[in-house]
């Protein structure tokens, strides 16, 4: 966390004078692994400048059947960046004749390139993620944290943005590698619980994903 | 295996066929421009464009706007002023932030008016094109995403407008899309852009619902724009109304403020803020 928190270009033209500077560190990504899921949750509101343009903004995309992307950065680029990874790991797929799919650690691996070849690039995509999937070859939750500098780290837990600082030492005390998704659910709650007691943002609540063995479910009680 | 190929395979050479024919005199879709002899033309144009840093700049680009649209029961209102200012100079009070993509399509212009006014232009022939190809009306979210990868092709080389795109498709019915320079592409039912989004934002809110009549949608978004075109300094002029409905988009006027206000104010009792009377006389009986 040294770094990707007040990044952004500046913004100027249609919002008004306002920096834009923070805006995507006000954006809440967490994800939780458990014995057989991943949960992936991200906040619900569209933020530009002083406006909350939308309060049911999903994002996240689904990569395959059993990895699921959370984004959070630059505008604009976030949604780009997801969506041509959508496109070229559903390629992959096509090209190679899989009759299995990629499997997350893969995924995420062609991701990790992707961004870094991005970053090296005139104009490098500022986008922080999270990547959940469950291999339902060898029955495994992963759970992988990636900044926009392209550094990734599989977690057992993780979280972008200034909702780092309230959630993961929860997660420090509370998480266990084995635990069934209720108490996954649970440990989600106490975070957002937490992040709506202390965290002086509306971030409009949480979208929540879980993947497992059955796929990529959404859960309506959040 | 089987089903993946069958996906992929069936009707491959009657769609080429149709594809080939379709794009045998499709004229070029490249963008590309070249580019002034700076090493950096996105920063020296910011340095000559950006007042807001610097006031006294060469090239002052037309601002502030107030636009606004939203979807309900009976279609989708479109609103907008019509001011344009450069810096601190009113440069029209009159100008068109409505384009008429098609008869069943509309889009709004805020930020830079040459880039607005140049790019849903562009949106309109691409949209044209598309239904010359296709022969069929393209969908709201395939033209708001037309919109929004061209400006995203141009990020950070200064381009600059909010945009909402409306219109109704036998696929999607009423459709609303907020597209912004930046990138950023929303679904959604009700969006404000511009200098003034904050004051229609307060009125517009406060009354909305999806379940409104016809006649109140109209009031309410008409009252959104007038709200914003009194409290923001860069709105004003006219207030253009549209509705959008099945059968295509209809116009509701592009009406004086001026008068509006004064309306407002005397039969409603609104903008009680405003004083009638000069300050130390005493008001009139009446």
């Amino acid at each position: 966390m040294a770094h990707g928190i007040m990044d952004g270009t500046d913004g100027w033209g249609t919002g008004g004078c306002l920096s834009r500077l923070s805006d995507s560190g006000r954006e809440v990504l967490l994800g939780i692994t458990g014995k057989d899921f991943t949960i992936i949750a991200a906040s619900k509101a569209a933020v530009r400048g002083i406006t909350i343009l939308k309060a049911e903004d999903d994002k996240t995309r689904a990569l395959n059947q059993h990895t699921l992307m959370a984004y959070s950065g630059e505008a604009g680029d976030t949604v780009q960046f997801a969506e041509y990874i959508q496109a070229n790991v559903a390629l992959y797929g096509m090209r190679t004749n899989l009759t299995q799919e990629l499997s997350p650690p893969a995924v995420a691996n062609f991701v990790r390139n992707q961004l870094a070849t991005s970053l090296r690039s005139r104009n490098a995509k500022h986008v922080n993620l999270l990547i959940g999937g469950f291999d339902p070859v060898k029955k495994t939750p992963h759970l992988y944290w990636m900044d926009y500098l392209a550094a990734k780290a599989e977690v057992p837990y993780a979280a972008h943005g200034y909702a780092a600082y309230y959630c993961l030492s929860i997660l420090d005390k509370h998480h266990h590698p084995d635990i069934d998704l209720e108490k996954g659910k649970e440990l989600l709650k106490m975070c957002i619980g937490e992040l709506r007691h202390r965290m002086p943002i509306e971030f409009k609540g949480m979208r929540v994903k879980v993947v497992s063995a059955e796929g990529i479910t959404e859960l309506e009680e959040f | 295996m089987d089903t993946i190929i069958a996906k992929y395979s069936t009707n491959a050479f009657e769609e080429e066929e149709e594809y080939n024919a379709a794009t045998a005199s499709k004229p070029t879709t490249d963008l590309s421009f070249s580019l002034p002899p700076i090493s950096q033309p996105s920063s020296f144009l910011r340095s000559v464009t950006d007042d807001a840093a610097n006031p006294d700049v060469p090239i002052k680009i037309a601002h502030g706007t107030t636009t606004l649209a939203f979807r309900f029961q009976g279609g989708i209102i479109v609103a907008t002023d019509s001011r344009a200012t450069a810096g601190n100079w009113i440069a029209s009070q009159t100008v068109k932030k409505v384009i008429e993509i098609n008869d069943k399509m509309l889009g709004t212009m805020a930020g830079g008016a040459a880039d607005c006014q140049f790019w849903l232009g562009y949106l309109g022939m691409e949209c044209r094109l598309h239904e010359l190809r296709h022969k069929r009306r393209i969908t709201v979210a395939a033209a708001s995403k037309i919109l929004s990868n061209i400006v995203y092709s141009y990020k950070g080389m200064g381009i600059s407008m909010g945009s909402m795109i409306a219109g109704v498709t036998p696929l999607e019915g009423p459709a609303l899309y907020y597209v912004d320079s930046d990138g950023t592409r929303l679904q959604g039912d009700l969006f404000c852009v511009g200098s003034g989004q904050s004051f229609a934002y307060g009125v517009l809110d406060a009354e909305y619902k999806y379940d409104l009549s016809v006649e109140d949608a109209l009031a309410l978004g008409s009252r959104s724009i007038l709200a914003a075109t009194h409290r923001d300094a860069y709105s004003g002029g006219y207030i253009n109304l549209y509705h959008v409905k099945e059968e295509g988009w209809v116009k509701h006027g592009f009406s004086d403020t001026h008068p509006i206000f004064w309306d407002t104010k005397i039969k409603k009792g609104e903008f009680s803020n405003v004083n009638t009377t000069i300050v130390g006389e005493k008001a009139e009986k009446s």
